[in-house]
């Protein structure tokens, strides 16, 4: 995709509380909600906010792997379970690992552009508290090649493979640095998710986290040879949904332009599943979708003013800020260290938390990313809204399926007054 | 033999009781971990459980699967490396479920003893009944190979009499695990003055094949363990009966139980490690050392408590049965008072709040046994706490002085009289097998304290 045939808008954005171990109301031994409730309450979350959900003309459905999670397949079909008008409306499942919700916001994006719909409700969700860690690793092991990668994998397969990009990192950039950015990384990410009450690490009450991250020391014994449970994003269940509309979408719903962010900018890579990363340090299709994403925004880096990346691990996130150009190689971990990414930072990251403090149920994360940019462009953020420069009305989302095989990257515009 | 070849064949008596059922569970583990090993491929390794209750007998099945995916899963990582020639078996669920049919399908179990047949290394984890045991090592000496290798789990019959009365020719030793096997370290290793030199070859090696923490005890009944844990018990019913004069017997157990677990920072008070160990198991062993050994080790109390029916022990489901305590879900909620026979509900408003304020406050700043066991200041904080402890002038911390300082004689007779070899064989067995945050030989309150 080169250019954008016509304006497309996003707004009406809801998520469900990522749930699982940190949140009060868990307990692993109870039953809890599955799917349908996720796919329910998120979507009603979004058509909520407008007045007639007739107005929705089809809906995309983000989702990794509920066929081992959940033993379900054929999510498209649950679209009514948002509401009963979505009854025999076109609706699709995608799928590209913990990039689904990227693939549910493209798709929708796509439909929008085709001109077949004017309101699509993109969701995404995962349930993934179903199966204990052990054998959830294997699931998730699947955005992995599992002819190629997962027999000599490790036990925790994906925690592994990014202990061996924090390895690799630590060992070209140094050690003591990029551990301490981890441990940044892993305190803003807490910090946040205090702010916002639907996080999975809301209720965390750790009063010195870095500490507490630097202190528990990665063993390779027992998890992973670079990495601690504090470098990983959660095991969550949850769900999230937003309105990709058209210009005449938006009239239908009774939205204005400063309701919603219009995106200028896509990027959509995707990177040989079968074949190892050329660079253990390098996040290079998130580097390529970025930069296709804000060449068609026509924009540069510098004059995006919120970021949603996808930090699955603390070291990605440090990865991404020089996938982003923000920072040369083997300045990542600076740049964290300087403070940059904090909610008070010149380019804040992550804002409610991220994936390391809202957590990560897998397909949803991509849209669940949407939604907190559009709720920072729009002033809905709450306690963790940032004060945009207003000569930096941008936000970007990265969201990345496996180690770096799927990205999508999207850049939003802060609807003006002038727009209307 | 080499013990590759000995652990094709072991049996267990007494499987499916609460000892038996944990060293099952290990060596039906280790077992199957030896069946992946390639020189092992088309051996026959079994394990026979032998247990006279074939209801516990299918309850074993059940614990030893359960538990095997616990271990199996928190193995994942070991498990992987071992199944890495496996190229069928690639996911972690895969390759947990193979390895726990491998540790259900070791278990053959059996009511009858000459199941034992062929085994050549036997663990016995029957009552603590002098005449049981002999009369069953004697039929297992029948049963099993002239070259079999007898492990008892007594944890106070001597060693050298069993050998004595049953003619196994220095084949048997003592490996004594402690409760539940596969969780405690601590293993107390016991040599009888027969037991012959390959046969504690072999049980050393299975101590680390297992990560045990091996102890070596003198053959004196009682061993390190129960020698300390039935002389500490008495103290504190001693103690009770002195209490009782002025606050009542209830109030007296629960202050003591209070006394042991919070002022001396264990993991559980006295009354209520007795009631998880069993007033009755408590009362076997009294016996057995109160008949070999020249002390009066039986106990009043203990005896009426079990003419009462206030045994004690947990149920086949692992939850705690009345004794001096009641319990729900593990937690006391009353005291048994054995003149009124009933179990008087704790009441924080009304006569436990009493108790508690006899015996004053915690000694400051007040640090529980779990905050402490695995704090990187432990040294230094009990330092502190034994400090404020000497200085206090409360009933709390009289009782508390005077009961490490019995703790402590205790510990110093088991050296003098030989039956540790030294100071720090006692305290790693209260501190790995009791789970006590230091050892009673120690210098904490050395200054002369007295009461």
């Amino acid at each position: 995709m080169k250019a954008l045939r016509k304006p497309v808008y996003f707004t009406c954005g809801d998520y469900t509380v990522s749930l699982g171990t940190g949140r009060k109301e868990f307990n692993p031994k109870k039953e809890r909600p599955g799917l349908e409730h996720y796919i329910a309450e998120a979507g009603k979350g979004a058509l909520a906010q407008i007045p007639d959900a007739a107005a929705i003309d089809e809906g995309v459905v983000g989702n990794f792997m509920a066929a081992r999670f959940n033993r379900q397949g054929h999510l498209g079909a649950m679209l009514s379970l948002v509401h009963p008008s979505l009854e025999y409306k076109p609706s699709t499942r995608v799928e590209g690992a913990c990039c689904s919700g990227g693939l549910s916001l493209a798709s929708a994006i796509k439909s929008v552009l085709s001109e077949q719909s004017d309101v699509v409700l993109s969701l995404g969700l995962e349930v993934q508290n179903t199966v204990k860690a052990i054998y959830g690793a294997d699931i998730l092991a699947g955005a992995g090649h599992y002819a190629g990668e997962r027999k000599n994998g490790h036990a925790y397969f994906f925690p592994a493979k990014f202990s061996d990009r924090a390895g690799a990192y630590k060992e070209r950039y140094g050690a003591e640095k990029t551990w301490a950015a981890m441990g940044r990384w892993y305190e803003q990410a807490i910090v946040n998710a205090r702010k916002n009450p639907k996080a999975q690490e809301f209720h965390n009450t750790t009063e010195d986290l870095f500490a507490a991250h630097q202190a528990m020391k990665p063993n390779g014994k027992t998890f992973c040879d670079h990495i601690n449970f504090l470098d990983c994003s959660k095991v969550s269940d949850g769900g999230a949904a937003v309105l990709v509309v058209s210009q005449e979408g938006l009239a239908k719903i009774g939205k204005t332009k400063t309701d919603a962010v219009e995106l200028v900018g896509l990027g959509h890579a995707v990177a040989d599943l079968t074949a190892a990363p050329p660079d253990l340090a390098v996040l290079e299709t998130t580097r390529r979708a970025a930069e296709q994403a804000l060449k068609m925004a026509g924009i540069t880096v510098d004059q995006v003013g919120v970021f949603e990346t996808h930090d699955c691990f603390t070291i990605t996130g440090i990865l991404a800020c020089e996938a982003l150009g923000l920072a040369k190689r083997g300045e990542g971990a600076d740049y964290v260290l300087a403070g940059h990414t904090r909610l008070d930072g010149k380019t804040p990251f992550n804002t409610g938390g991220g994936l390391v403090g809202y957590g990560h149920p897998t397909g949803a994360s991509g849209v669940r990313m949407a939604v907190d940019l559009w709720k920072q462009l729009t002033g809905k953020a709450g306690n963790y809204q940032v004060r945009l420069d207003p000569k930096r009305p941008y936000g970007l989302l990265i969201n990345m399926g496996g180690n770096d095989k799927t990205v999508v990257s999207a850049v939003f515009r802060k609807g003006l007054p002038g727009d209307n | 033999m080499d013990l590759d070849s000995r652990l094709t064949h072991v049996a267990v008596i007494g499987a499916a009781g609460k000892m038996g059922s944990g060293i099952t569970l290990l060596m039906a583990q280790e077992m199957a971990r030896l069946t992946l090993l390639p020189e092992n491929k088309g051996k026959l390794f079994r394990l026979a459980a032998i247990d006279l209750d074939p209801e516990a007998l299918r309850g074993l099945q059940d614990y030893v699967h359960s538990q095997a995916v616990k271990a199996a899963e928190k193995n994942a990582m070991s498990l992987r490396a071992a199944y890495a020639d496996r190229k069928d078996l690639v996911e972690n669920g895969e390759i947990i479920e193979d390895f726990v049919r491998r540790v259900d399908s070791m278990v053959w179990p059996s009511t009858d003893l000459s199941a034992a047949k062929g085994a050549r290394i036997v663990f016995e984890a029957i009552v603590e009944k002098v005449p049981v045991k002999v009369a069953v090592f004697k039929q297992l000496r029948e049963t099993c190979d002239p070259d079999a290798f007898f492990f008892t789990n007594t944890s106070s019959v001597p060693i050298g009499l069993l050998d004595k009365e049953v003619g196994l020719g220095g084949r048997i030793m003592g490996v004594h695990f402690y409760n539940p096997p596969p969780v405690q370290k601590l293993v107390e290793t016991i040599r009888g003055a027969t037991t012959r030199d390959d046969v504690a070859q072999t049980a050393a090696e299975i101590g680390k094949r297992l990560r045990k923490t091996l102890i070596p005890s003198a053959d004196v009944a009682g061993f390190i363990g129960n020698g300390h844990f039935i002389r500490d018990g008495h103290h504190a019913i001693a103690e009770v009966e002195k209490l009782a004069a002025k606050h009542g017997w209830p109030s007296a157990v629960w202050m003591m139980n209070r006394v042991s677990q919070d002022w001396l920072l264990r993991p559980m008070g006295i009354f209520q490690l007795i009631d998880y160990v069993g007033v009755d198991v408590f009362q076997f062993i009294e016996g057995v050392m109160d008949h070999y050994l020249d002390e009066k080790l039986t106990n009043a109390t203990i005896n009426k408590m079990m003419e009462l029916k206030a045994a004690g022990g947990q149920r086949p489901d692992g939850s705690q049965k009345a004794g001096f305590f009641e319990y729900e879900r593990g937690k006391i909620t009353g005291v048994y008072d054995p003149a009124k026979r009933v179990y008087l509900p704790l009441d924080p408003q009304g006569w436990t709040g009493a108790a508690d304020k006899a015996l004053g406050e915690l000694p400051q700043p007040f640090r529980p046994w779990k905050a402490l066991l695995s704090a990187p200041d432990k040294d230094a904080a009990l330092a502190l706490h034994f400090k404020a402890l000497a200085d206090q002038k409360t009933l709390g911390a009289e009782l508390a002085r005077a009961y490490h300082q019995c703790s402590r004689e205790i510990g110093k007779g088991l050296v003098s009289r030989g039956v540790a070899a030294k100071p720090e064989d006692v305290n790693g067995v209260l501190t790995s097998g009791f789970y006590h945050l230091y050892g009673p030989i120690n210098d904490y309150l050395a200054a002369g304290v007295s009461r």
